[in-house]
Formats: C-alpha cells, sequence, structure tokens
C-alpha cells in the first residue's frame, strides 16, 4: 500500500497540508498503526473509516500529537504539517495542538459558562487584545458551530446544560475559535441522535471552506455525505486511501468492499 | 431465664419456623415449586422474620420500661424520704441491697425462705452484704430493706412474666405465620416489606441518636442558663470560672481561640494538602503516586495524643526559640501558632488524600478536551480541573475544618489553658473543646453553673457545626447548579 502514490488517487488537485508518511504506531508491545501514508488536502474533508479497533483513531491522535499523553505509546515515522516534521525536537505539542484543533467522541464542555468554554482558547493562547475583540470571536465561532441562534441569550449559562448536540457544536466553537488550521474529528456524531447528526455534518461541510478537515466516523453513509477523500484501515493498515466517490464506488481493494458492503467489521 | 438466653431460645425457635415454613411451602407446592408465587426460602424467610423480630421487640421494649414502672412501686414504700436528692441516695441503696442479696441467694449463703425472714434488728445486715462484695453506706434501714425484697419480688416476677411472653409470642408468630402458607401467598412481598421496615428502622436510629444528643445538651444548656444569664454568657468577653461562685463564664475568649487555631490549622493545611492533591493526582508517575499517598495517609493515622506531643516537645520550643523570642512576641512555648501548625500537620491527609479522590474522577474528557486545545498542563490544572473539582474540594476543606474545630488534644498540649483573647498568634490560648473537659473534671458539684457551662459549650460547638455544614452545602449546591 506504500506504493500509492497521490498521482494514482488522484488527490492532488489541492494543496496538501498534512502529509504522513510510513508511520508506526506502538502502544507497548502491541503495534497499532503499520506504515501508514496518507495525505490531508487543506480545504477538505478526509474521512477515516475501519472497523473498530483497526487505528483509525490513534493515527488522528498522532496528527495532533495527543497520543503523547499516553506514556507507553510510541510513535514512529514522519507527519509533516505544511512541510515541517511536527514530531520534530524543537516542535511545542502545546503550540502545535493550537494549530490542529481536535473535537471528541463524546461532547467535552468544560464545567464553565458557554462564553468561558469557546473563550478558553483565544484566553490560554493570548490571541485578543481586548474584551470586546474576544466577544466577537466568541461570536463568530458560535457562529462558525451553527449555535449562535440558539445560545446568544445565555452565553453565562453553563455549558454543560445544553443538548448533547448543542454540546458537540459548543466543542466545535471552542476548537474553531482558536483559528485552527486542522480540524480533527474523532466520531463527532456517534453521541448523537440524527438530527442533531445532521446538523453536525452540514457544520463540517462548511468549516471546510476555512479549514482541513478530518473526521474519523463509524458510519459509512456519513464518510460518502461529508468527505470528499477517504481512508479505509483495516487491523492497522491503510488498506485504501482516494477520492470518497472512487472508494465507495469502484474499490480497488477486495477488503474495502467486503467492508462497504458489510461482509467484514 | 437470663436474657442472652432467652434471645438464643427465639432464635432457635425462628430457624425452626424457617425450616417448617420452607417445608410446608414444598408440601403446599405438591411437588412442583414453580407452581408457588414465591420462592420456598422466601416462605421460610417470612416465618423467622415473623417469629423472631416480635419478641425481640418486645424483650427490647419490656426491658426499656421496666425499670421505670419498678421504680414508681418501690418509691411509694420509701414515704419518708421528702426530698428528691434524699429518695435518690435511698433508691440507690435499694438497687445495692437487692442486688447483694441475689448475689447471696446465688452464692448459696442465703436461701430465699432466709430472705424472707430478715429483718433489720436481728442480723448484721451490713456486714453480711460486705461478705458478697457489696458495700453499703451506714445501717440499712427498714424501709430499705422492705423496698429491696419488694424490688426483688417485682424484677423476678417481670422478668419471668417478659420471658413467657416473648416465648408466646415467638410462638404465636410461628402458628400464624405457618397457617398462611399456602400456594398464592406473597412470602416474597411480605418478607421484603418486612426486611424493608427494618432498614428504615435502623436509620431511624442513628437520626433518633442526633435528636437524643441534642435533647440531652439542651436540657443541660437550659438548666445552666437558669442558673447563669444567658447575656453573660454570650456578651461577656472574660472566662474566669470561680470555684466558690461569682464566676465570669463568657465564652468568647473561647470561640476566638477556636476560630483563631482553625484558621492557622487551615491555612496551612489547605495550600498544602491541595497543591499536593495535584501533584499525586496530575504530576506523579505511577510509582511515585504509589509510594507517597499511603506515606500521606499514615499522617491520618497517628493518633492526636502523638500530634499534641509533638507539639509540646519539638515545634513549641523550636517556634518559641527561634520566632517568638527573637521577634519579642513571647515567651510561651504553648501558642496559637504551635497548636495550629500541628493541627495543620495532622489535617494535610484530609484535605489531600479527598481532593486527590476528587481530581481523580474529573473525567480525561476534560483533559483531553483542553490539551486538544493546546494547554499546557497547568493550564488544564487551573482552568478546568479545579473549577470541576471545587464541590468536591469544598467539601474535603469544610471537613477538615469541622475536625479542627472539635480537636482537643493538640489544642491543650500546644495551645495551654489560658482563656485569652488576642491578635498574637505566639501567645497561649484556649478553645471550647478543651474547657468542656476541664470544667466536666473539675471537683466542683454538677448542678453548679461552673460545670453545666461545658453543656452550653457543647451547644454552642453543636451549633456552629451545624452552621459550617449547612453554609457548605449551600456552597456546593449553588455551585453545582451552576456548572452540571
Amino acid at each position: 500500500m506504500n506504493d500509492m502514490s497521490r498521482t494514482e488517487t488522484g488527490v492532488n488537485l489541492t494543496d496538501i497540508k498534512i502529509a504522513a508518511r510510513k508511520v508506526q504506531v506502538h502502544y507497548g508491545a502491541n503495534h497499532a498503526i503499520k506504515d501508514v501514508d496518507v495525505d490531508i488536502n487543506d480545504r477538505m474533508v478526509t474521512a477515516f473509516i475501519g472497523p473498530s479497533g483497526c487505528g483509525k483513531s490513534t493515527f488522528l491522535r498522532c496528527l495532533n500529537r495527543m497520543n503523547d499523553t499516553i506514556p507507553v505509546c510510541r510513535v514512529e515515522g514522519e507527519i509533516r504539517l505544511d512541510g515541517d516534521d511536527i514530531y520534530d525536537r524543537r516542535v511545542d505539542p502545546v503550540q502545535l495542538r493550537a494549530k490542529v484543533g481536535m473535537v471528541f467522541q463524546k461532547p467535552n464542555p468544560f464545567p464553565k459558562s458557554i462564553y468561558d468554554n469557546v473563550a478558553y482558547g483565544p484566553r490560554i493562547h493570548g490571541l485578543t487584545r481586548s474584551r470586546a475583540e474576544l466577544d466577537e470571536v466568541v461570536e463568530t465561532s458560535l457562529r462558525r458551530a451553527a449555535l449562535w441562534g440558539e445560545v446568544k441569550d445565555r452565553l453565562a449559562a453553563p455549558g454543560t446544560g445544553l443538548s448533547g448536540g448543542q454540546q458537540q457544536r459548543l466543542c466545535i466553537a471552542r476548537a474553531v475559535a482558536t483559528s485552527p488550521e486542522v480540524l480533527l474529528m474523532d466520531e463527532p456524531c456517534s453521541a448523537l441522535d440524527p438530527i442533531a447528526t445532521a446538523q453536525v455534518e452540514e457544520l463540517i461541510d462548511e468549516l471546510r471552506s476555512r479549514f482541513a478537515v478530518v473526521i474519523v466516523t463509524h458510519s459509512m453513509q456519513q464518510a460518502a455525505r461529508v468527505s470528499q477523500n477517504t481512508a479505509f484501515f483495516h487491523l492497522g493498515n491503510l488498506v485504501e486511501f482516494g477520492e470518497t466517490s472512487q472508494v465507495f464506488t469502484n474499490p480497488k481493494d477486495p477488503r474495502t468492499e467486503s467492508y462497504i458492503t458489510g461482509r467484514i467489521g | 431465664m437470663s436474657i442472652g438466653l432467652l434471645v438464643i431460645v427465639i432464635v432457635l425457635i425462628a430457624a425452626a419456623g424457617f425450616l417448617a415454613g420452607r417445608a410446608r411451602a414444598r408440601r403446599a407446592s405438591e411437588g412442583d415449586t414453580r407452581a408457588l408465587h414465591s420462592l420456598v426460602g422466601f416462605h421460610g424467610q417470612a416465618v423467622f422474620l415473623f417469629t423472631a423480630v416480635p419478641a425481640l421487640l418486645l424483650i427490647a421494649v419490656w426491658l426499656l420500661v421496666q425499670p421505670a414502672v419498678i421504680a414508681e412501686r418501690v418509691t411509694g414504700l420509701l414515704a419518708s424520704e421528702r426530698s428528691e436528692g434524699a429518695l435518690n441516695l435511698a433508691l440507690g441503696d435499694v438497687h445495692r441491697v437487692a442486688a447483694g442479696l441475689d448475689r447471696l441467694v446465688a452464692q448459696g449463703d442465703l436461701s430465699e425462705a432466709a430472705v424472707a425472714g430478715l429483718s433489720v434488728e436481728g442480723t448484721d445486715l451490713r456486714r453480711t452484704l460486705g461478705t458478697a462484695g457489696v458495700a453499703v453506706a451506714g445501717r440499712v434501714r427498714g424501709e430499705v430493706l422492705t423496698a429491696a425484697r419488694e424490688y426483688r419480688r417485682l424484677t423476678h416476677l417481670s422478668a419471668r412474666a417478659m420471658t413467657i411472653a416473648a416465648i408466646a409470642l415467638a410462638l404465636a408468630g410461628l402458628g400464624f405465620s405457618l397457617a398462611r402458607i399456602t400456594v398464592e401467598f406473597r412470602a416474597r412481598n411480605v418478607s421484603e416489606r418486612f426486611v424493608l421496615m427494618l432498614f428504615i428502622g435502623s436509620s431511624l436510629i442513628a437520626v433518633m441518636t442526633t435528636f437524643g444528643i441534642v435533647a440531652s445538651l439542651l436540657v443541660e444548656s437550659i438548666h445552666f442558663f437558669s442558673l447563669y444569664p444567658a447575656r453573660d454568657f454570650f456578651f461577656n468577653l472574660t472566662w474566669n470560672p470561680q470555684f466558690g461562685g461569682g464566676s465570669s463564664l463568657g465564652i468568647w475568649p473561647l470561640l476566638w481561640g477556636t476560630l483563631y487555631i482553625s484558621f492557622v490549622a487551615l491555612l496551612f493545611a489547605v495550600p498544602v494538602g491541595l497543591l499536593s492533591a495535584v501533584y499525586l493526582s496530575e504530576y506523579a508517575t505511577r510509582r511515585m503516586r504509589a509510594f507517597v499517598k499511603p506515606a500521606i495517609e499514615v499522617l491520618a493515622g497517628i493518633p492526636t495524643i502523638v500530634y499534641g506531643l509533638f507539639a509540646l516537645v519539638t515545634v513549641g520550643p523550636f517556634l518559641r526559640d527561634f520566632f517568638a523570642q527573637p521577634m519579642g512576641l513571647g515567651t510561651s512555648s504553648s501558642s496559637v501558632m504551635t497548636a495550629g501548625l500541628v493541627m495543620g500537620i495532622m489535617l494535610i491527609p484530609f484535605v489531600s488524600s479527598l481532593s486527590d479522590d476528587i481530581i481523580n474522577a474529573v473525567p480525561q474528557s476534560l483533559r483531553d478536551g483542553s490539551y486538544g486545545l493546546g494547554a499546557t498542563q497547568s493550564e488544564t490544572v487551573k482552568q478546568v480541573i479545579l473549577p470541576a473539582a471545587l464541590p468536591g474540594i469544598v467539601g474535603a476543606i469544610l471537613l477538615a475544618a469541622s475536625r479542627a474545630i472539635g480537636e482537643t488534644m493538640i489544642v491543650v498540649m500546644g495551645a495551654g489553658a489560658a482563656a485569652r483573647m488576642s491578635v498574637n498568634p505566639f501567645e497561649a490560648m484556649t478553645t471550647i473543646t478543651v474547657k468542656i473537659v476541664s470544667q466536666l473534671t473539675g471537683d466542683t458539684e454538677f448542678a453548679s453553673p461552673e460545670t453545666l457551662v461545658a453543656f452550653a459549650l457543647g451547644m454552642a460547638l453543636f451549633v456552629f457545626t451545624l452552621m459550617l455544614n449547612i453554609v457548605a452545602l449551600y456552597v456546593v449546591r449553588r455551585y453545582r447548579e451552576q456548572y452540571e
């Protein structure tokens, strides 16, 4: 699978934001990710699909070095963000994560007000100089997360008091507020009902105009709906990577076809 | 029959009832136990409970009521005693004489007939009782002897009646509950409801005990305030008990000492405990944690008297020689600072261990969320974890505060016993708890205000910690409403 170049897959239409080459991840003795090469395009949605335990979330967490917080985890290979190796000694993971935002599987608003949740990132990174500027960032972020209309009258209310779907959009707004360049989403809809899922999917499509979005999902329909590129992981290997339409309609690998048609999973 | 034996007999009857009930249920089902509404075990359990519990309750109530009833009857025989105090003394004599007679009979030195024939003139009753190891002050009066005989008669009668009644009740319960076993009988519901009653009863015991404590404090406090003006107690600024009367019993110096020492203790324990909790839960490696956490918790197992020794021998002289004397603040090794610091050390594990548990309970997803936004570890701790854990931390601090307010031994040995109101932390002061001990263990008459003031102080302490708890609950609830 390593010889799968961008020209073959036909996804070199836009700039490459993140380029991963020969990435290996070990959890102690467990070899969780084997030789993965993926290119994430700017202003596009890339979906990672695959059965549970295939390593797609683990790989996603490599992209902003969230795996650093797990002591037994070891990452090898090369991941470049705009051409710079993010595992270089000189890169501070804290700064990296400000550029590569993340939204988690379960909505995890902080036990603070809605306003403070969104303002958290800008505050810790010192992005704004005045209260008015911060207000503006909070408002734009909430608007981008399609939540402004619902919460504009109760910004001081606790973020944990919102519904599940609203909480997840709040978490997206929180991630957007630090103006990241890449947004990683780890199964962002798995804890949501169908209506909230539809809202978040719509939102992902809008977010694509500003950032590169990477989404891990269990739902193949979701991957087909929201993504331009799809990567299929199986047992720690990247089985297939290409344009979503091609992966879903004309998969090259028999394993991809089996998974998509529901024979393995 | 002694009470222990009686209880065993009743439990045995009930156990037999359990087996009988099970067998009867099995027979009622005609071999197919699935036809029964309840499992056979529940039928047995229902029989057991209906046999044992009412009989045991009867014994408990009987034993509670019996002394009062008998005392009432015996008092009638002691007609010559006019004052309440003398009557109480005479009743005490009656109890002792009756116990002595019981022992003599049990040893075989005296027959029941001989007891009936005893007279005050005929024998030296005092010496006879003395051989049984019962000391009676002075000569036994005829009236007391008659009362003692009556007392013995009633006690024996009552014990026999109780035995018969309890066993009869157990057998009645057994018969009743066995008779109603049928295929449809809902033994599970019945026995579960019965057990539920037992649960409710048990929880009521705790609640009633609290009421009992408050009531006893209240009664003696009211007694105190009838002897000593409440205005002086609450507003007088001096504490100077005199054994000959004419004391000043103002609570303020003691309250001040209590609050001052607790404040110093918390000032030391809260930052140290909280910071070590943050270190343990967020920064320490697993091996470090496995070593440090138990080591801190050892502090919680040290008896307070040992802390008191530490205060008296080490901390007190150290503070005096290196801080108080050079700064000209005092020459006493007993001081608020000594007691406060040592008490603070004692409180560290309360704050750190509880806070550590609470911080660990903050979900990992919140940490991930914060790290995912590019926050550093310290930003995450300060802005996400501590706010999320705050209600629990406040609870931990208040628990430590009530420990500090109720602490006695460290204060006695570290801060001395001088009631004083001063802002100098290197002066000896004392607390409410210390004074409760010293007033109650004094030689003064129990009914004097100097002794009874201990109850008023205890009441004040109780009200104070109660208010602290209410405030804590209010703060925690408000905070929760805001953030969850």
